[in-house]
């Protein structure tokens, strides 16, 4: 069940200032409607994780984590691993999550990550089988957003997509149906990267990357997931609020010039 | 998703169900199909089978909920557990979650939602048959009942998927073509005001295909209008005939 509600109060003042702002083409923290806020990305942050990586975006801070776990294939593709992405959007990191079972925000949040690295087949899955229909690698992606300041799709994305480049899967060899795994570890192949840009709509407005107010004052926002070939590899709007087509074109543009901009920013894939 | 094996297109340019790349499949629409709700519709897509009942507007209930200014919507998607071939547990799993917020503001933006505040309005809605396109064809017949609750709405929603088979962008994917064609994208649009109310993706597009996406679209979505205005209206036909025969 899904009830309409926000995920938090700004007061009519705040986003009438917001607004002013961009009438003059200018943000709070001094951006341009097109910036993004500084971004860091820290891998191997969690020694026991297979890969791990802390983002920041501005005071957004996200930290993904990847263990992998010898498990069955799907019954429809027994010749894939299997992919997980999980977020759990943990009350330390605002004081509008609460705590308990993922809700939809995180779970439209996983799935839209999930949906990009799949169509993009960022991970090769295919070469996670060990024994064709029985037994594959089962890679398990857990978002943490750690401080929620806006954005997190953006900021999950370049955490997951840096934990995957940093991931070292253990080298398994398979002796008359049996899966040995040994101590020796190899980077997880990944064909190619994927960053996600999300535009809010505020007014008439089009705001790349924005901060936890911004989304509190827009309609409705727009998600591009974008591979290293900068074609669309995935999309989600969000919000409450309507697009016009010609927004959502606009937005796919921005996208499409921002991006080179964070993949910049994602670690190398392993042997590039 | 992916597998060559697999002919969608043949060389013709038909589709696995002889349909055209630019064809809907046969669409039906009933609006008032439940005694017991406010409002409801029944919706066939090609082999699609859907209802949805609208229940209010009315007190909130858990009171909570309640917003001072406007009315609140709660919206459920629900596939029945033999509405697909390997049986679906009835409780709700992440994709149902996903999909009753996202049909949940494809929805919003065209109710008067600040005509009726401290209310609810619950949109339920209830897959009895899938074969690819139900987030679609859910939209376009909760739309239906909202306006068959009398609720003041801008305009209507009309929802369906453009799809990406053989390489090519083809009209309204069924279930064969949702599995292993190369991409599915859903739209949602007030069709007289002409806004965007849901836009998803997965699968790989060129930023060329997403603009011929919307064109490909526009004529769909009209037909979708059509049948919709047209459910509403003989429910009315059909009160006045009776009324007509009784004098």
């Amino acid at each position: 069940m899904s009830e309409s509600k926000s995920a938090g109060v700004l007061s009519l003042l705040k986003r009438e200032v917001i607004l002013a702002g961009l009438r003059k083409g200018e943000r709070e923290d001094g951006r341009s409607l097109t910036e993004y806020r500084e971004i860091e990305v820290k891998t191997g942050y969690v020694g026991k994780a297979e890969g791990s990586a802390l983002v920041s975006l501005g005071d957004t801070k996200v930290i993904a984590g990847v263990k992998v776990d010898v498990g069955t294939p799907f019954p429809d593709t027994p010749n894939m691993g299997v992919q997980i992405v999980n977020a759990e959007f943990i009350p330390v990191a605002s004081p509008v999550f609460e705590p308990g079972p993922p809700g939809e925000d995180a779970i439209e949040l996983a799935r839209v990550i999930d949906r990009g690295l799949r169509s993009a087949e960022a991970v090769d899955l295919e070469s996670l089988v060990l024994v064709p229909g029985s037994k594959v690698w089962t890679i398990f992606v857990d978002i943490y957003p750690l401080d929620h300041y806006g954005n997190l799709i953006d900021a999950s994305g370049l955490a997951a997509m840096s934990a995957l480049l940093d991931t070292k899967l253990p080298v398994a060899t398979v002796e008359e149906g049996e899966v040995r795994v040994s101590e020796e570890k190899k980077p997880l192949p990944i064909k190619t990267r994927v960053v996600y840009v999300t535009i809010a709509k505020i007014e008439d407005f089009l705001v790349v990357d924005p901060t936890f107010e911004e989304e509190l004052a827009a309609d409705a926002r727009i998600t591009y997931a974008v591979n290293e070939d900068l074609n669309i590899c995935g999309i989600q709007k969000g919000g409450s609020g309507a697009f016009r087509v010609k927004e959502l074109l606009d937005a796919r543009d921005i996208a499409l010039e921002v991006a080179p901009k964070l993949f910049e920013k994602l670690p190398g894939k392993p042997g590039a | 998703m992916k597998n060559s094996n697999i002919q969608l297109i043949d060389e013709s340019g038909k589709r696995v169900d002889g349909r055209y790349p630019n064809e809907m499949r046969r669409l039906r629409i009933e609006a008032g199909v439940l005694k017991n709700a406010d409002g409801s519709a029944y919706i066939e897509l090609g082999n699609n089978k859907i209802i949805v009942a609208v229940y209010g507007p009315h007190e909130s209930t858990p009171k909570y909920l309640a917003e001072p200014d406007r009315a609140v919507i709660r919206c459920r998607y629900s596939m029945a557990p033999f509405s697909v071939s390997d049986r679906k547990s009835p409780s709700p799993s992440r994709r149902e979650v996903e999909l009753s917020m996202v049909i949940r503001q494809a929805l919003e933006p065209a109710v008067f939602l600040n005509e009726y505040p401290r209310t609810m309005i619950d949109v339920f809605i209830e897959v009895l048959e899938a074969d690819g396109g139900t987030r679609t064809a859910s939209i376009t017949a909760a739309a239906v009942a909202l306006a068959d609750a009398g609720i003041a709405m801008r305009d209507l929603v009309s929802a369906i998927a453009i799809g990406k088979v053989g390489g090519r962008l083809v009209v309204d994917l069924n279930g064969l073509e949702d599995q292993y064609g190369e991409g599915d994208m859903p739209i949602a649009m007030m069709p007289q005001l002409n806004y965007v109310t849901l836009f998803q993706a997965d699968g790989v597009f060129t930023p060329q295909e997403i603009e011929d996406a919307f064109r490909m679209v526009a004529d769909p979505i009209k037909k979708i209008y059509r049948e919709q205005k047209r459910a509403l209206k003989k429910k009315y036909v059909d009160v006045v005939r009776e009324v007509e025969k009784s004098e």
